[in-house]
């Protein structure tokens, strides 16, 4: 137990943990975006009941959900260079991530969906409100509202699991965890120092979306 | 040859999986038991114990399980002089982490019982831990099975991270079978399928479970 603790040494590579937590957050970000594009497109398909349509999404979105996403990064990643397919770390690592969030948004944005009662729709057509305008004034706003703490907190589990991608090489935090450490066998303080900072991540998303939210959502109510 | 090894892969990777299994097993019970204590000084009158609780819970919540893994089997050792096995350092990070989130799924359901319950016990000359354990507890056991469950699926998919630090379970003997057969497709989809068995059913039976308690509210 002689052994000293010091947390100096990580001021000199401060350059290297900047990159490195904005490269975290870019790679959730456009994955997010993606994989909320996905979620969108796909709840939007199940509302039309067609089963050509719903059993393969219903199997997409079960497959994703009940395996480990480590085990679908790999098939990704080895998968399509086994084809021949050359594909950095980086891409295949933001492809993972992407399917992956995408089948959490499609369940999200269903139940969101779904959470719109019927009898407004009519409320709303017996108003003599067209489509679009049902839409856009009545179930968007509520929709959103409803699934917005599912999807942020979502988002930040996303941003914590998205560690796993440096295990392929993709750089991000984790992966210059990792690198500190063989710099300077100092594991301990390294590894704290990261989780600390990863944890700041997390809590600075949660401040920011519910900052958001009470902005945002100020004017409809809640149900 | 391919029916070689696509047998030879499977048997392989099914005695694999009762590592994933027992993983699953210590992490569920023994984050369990350590989110039930986390969960009772959670709701406490003692100021204290609700802050300690409240920042253990944010704390493991909000950083990623692979970074505590990496703490305990990298880091600890450094720390105390002795290397942790991997066994060691998965169940200890993996019971760490799942005893952060059942300990604040449980508090939701004991919240959810009305404070009238908790006041029949006091009338009743019930102690606090008294009115806990035999009025509001098993009241809130039966509402907290269907999350339970469904958060033992993360769990079981938790335990792939271990391969990480080189401990053999499923997920790592998938990676070894591939480095050996080049076969990646065929290993992972094997391997995401065993996965697949294992927490679809529970995932179904959470959520039926959960249509059914919702029924006869």
């Amino acid at each position: 137990m002689d052994y000293t603790l010091s947390f100096s040494f990580i001021l000199r590579y401060w350059e290297l943990i900047v990159t490195s937590v904005w490269l975290t957050i870019r790679i959730c970000l456009i994955a997010t975006v993606l994989g909320l594009s996905i979620g969108t497109i796909f709840a939007g398909l199940q509302t039309t009941k067609l089963p050509i349509f719903t059993a393969p999404i219903r199997a997409y979105v079960e497959i994703i959900r009940n395996t480990p996403f480590l085990v679908q990064l790999f098939f990704f990643f080895f998968g399509l260079s086994s084809m021949g397919i050359s594909i950095s770390a980086y891409a295949a690592a933001l492809i993972a991530l992407s399917i992956n969030t995408g089948a959490y948004a499609t369940e999200i944005i269903r139940a969101g969906i779904e959470s719109v009662s019927k009898g407004q729709l009519d409320a709303g057509y017996a108003l003599g409100l067209s489509r679009l305008q049902v839409f856009k004034d009545i179930i968007l706003g509520q929709a959103v509202r409803a699934v917005y703490p599912s999807i942020t907190n979502q988002f930040i589990l996303f941003m914590l699991g998205s560690s796993v991608v440096s295990v392929i090489g993709a750089q991000e935090l984790t992966y210059a965890a990792n690198f500190l450490q063989s710099r300077t066998f100092r594991s301990f303080e390294v590894y704290l120092f990261v989780t600390v900072v990863y944890f700041g991540l997390s809590y600075f998303f949660r401040m920011l979306f519910h900052a958001f939210e009470s902005f945002a959502f100020a004017k409809i109510p809640e149900r | 040859m391919q029916e070689f090894v696509f047998f030879d892969a499977l048997r392989t990777l099914i005695w694999a999986t009762q590592w994933t299994l027992l993983l699953s097993l210590i992490a569920f019970t023994c984050g369990g038991a350590l989110g039930l204590i986390l969960m009772v000084m959670r709701i406490s009158p003692i100021r204290p114990l609700r802050w300690f609780s409240r920042f253990y819970i944010e704390f493991f919540q909000g950083t990623p399980l692979l970074m505590q893994l990496f703490l305990i089997f990298f880091g600890l050792p450094v720390l105390i002089g002795y290397n942790i096995s991997p066994l060691l350092s998965a169940s200890i990070a993996l019971t760490i982490y799942t005893a952060a989130f059942l300990s604040d799924i449980w508090r939701g359901c004991v919240e959810a019982i009305p404070r009238g319950q908790w006041e029949g016990g006091a009338a009743l000359g019930l102690s606090y831990l008294q009115q806990l354990r035999f009025v509001v507890i098993p009241q809130a056991f039966r509402i907290s099975i269907p999350p339970s469950i469904g958060f033992l699926v993360q769990v079981v998919k938790n335990t792939s991270l271990t391969a990480i630090i080189g401990f053999v379970e499923l997920t790592r003997q998938g990676q070894i079978l591939n480095n050996v057969t080049f076969r990646p497709f065929l290993i992972f989809t094997m391997v995401g399928a065993i996965y697949f068995l294992i927490c679809y059913p529970l995932s179904t039976y959470s959520k039926s479970l959960e249509t059914k308690l919702s029924r006869q509210a």
